[in-house]
C-alpha cells in the first residue's frame, strides 16, 4: 500500500497505519513517525497556532516522487506519507510517515529519509502565531545537513 | 487573457496581496518590474525560485509565461 496525500482538515494516523500493517502481511516490522505542533519554543512566547501554506501543482507532485525515490532506495512493502495544510493547534499531528518492510532497517530508513526530505525540500511554509502575531519560520541550516546524510 | 503572479508564503506580507494579474507575455525582466521593489529584491536571491505553469525553473532568468500561465514565486521553504 502507497499511501501519499495532503489533507486540509484532520489528520488519523492510526487508521492510516492500522491499514498499512492490515495491508501489509508479510512485513517484518513497521515503523511510524508522527510530527506534532510543538507547544512551546525555548525562550519564545508559546505557540497558539500553526499554518501551514503549499502550493497545490507542486507539493503533492513532490510528496509523490519522494515516495518513488524512497520506494526504490529501500526495500519497502508499503509506505504512507500523511501531511496536513491549514491551521493547527499545540498537540495537533502536522505529518504521518510510516513504512512497513520485510526487515526492520529498510522502515526504520526509509522513515528518516522521507522526513529529513519532508522538512527541508517539500513545498510548504508555515507560520506561527505567538504573542498574537504571526511569525513566518525560517529555513534552518540543520534541516540541509540532515539532508546531506543521505547524499554520502 | 493575462499571467497570473502568486505570492507564496513570506511572499505574500512583502507582496501585500496573494496574487496578481499582468498582461501576457511576462518574461524576467517583465516580472522584476510587475513586483514591488522588497519582492524584487527576493526574487534576486538565488534561494528563491519561480514556477511556471506548475513546473520549476531551473533558470529563473528563463521565464517566459503565456496567456493563461500561473507564474509561483517560491520563497525558500520552512524548516522544522
Amino acid at each position: 500500500m502507497f499511501d501519499i496525500r495532503l489533507l486540509p482538515s484532520s489528520l488519523d494516523s492510526h487508521s492510516a497505519t492500522d491499514r498499512l500493517a492490515a495491508e501489509s502481511p508479510d512485513a517484518g516490522g513497521i515503523a511510524t513517525f508522527i510530527g506534532k505542533v510543538r507547544a512551546s519554543e525555548s525562550d519564545l512566547a508559546a505557540v497558539e497556532a500553526l499554518e501551514l501554506s503549499h502550493y497545490e501543482p507542486l507539493t503533492l507532485l513532490g510528496m509523490n516522487d519522494l515516495g518513488y525515490i524512497a520506494r526504490e532506495r529501500f526495500d519497502l512493502m508499503g509506505l504512507v506519507i500523511l501531511h496536513r495544510t491549514g491551521r493547527l493547534f499545540p498537540g495537533d499531528p502536522i505529518v504521518c510517515v510510516a513504512a512497513a518492510s520485510r526487515h526492520r532497517r529498510d522502515a526504520i530508513q526509509a522513515v528518516d529519509f522521507c522526513m529529513d526530505h519532508l522538512k527541508s525540500a517539500a513545498w510548504f511554509w508555515k507560520r506561527e502565531l505567538r504573542g498574537g502575531e504571526w511569525h513566518w519560520i525560517e529555513p534552518r541550516e540543520q534541516d540541509n545537513d540532515d539532508l546531506a546524510r543521505w547524499c554520502e | 487573457m493575462a499571467v497570473t503572479i502568486l505570492f507564496l508564503g513570506p511572499m505574500r506580507d512583502l507582496a501585500g496581496m496573494e496574487s496578481c494579474e499582468v498582461q501576457a507575455p511576462l518574461d524576467w525582466a517583465g516580472l522584476l518590474k510587475a513586483v514591488n521593489g522588497e519582492v524584487a529584491e527576493q526574487l534576486l536571491n538565488r534561494r528563491v525560485n519561480v514556477a511556471c505553469g506548475g513546473e520549476v525553473l531551473a533558470d529563473k532568468t528563463s521565464l517566459n509565461a503565456g496567456d493563461g500561465d500561473e507564474v509561483a514565486l517560491l520563497p525558500p521553504v520552512s524548516g522544522g
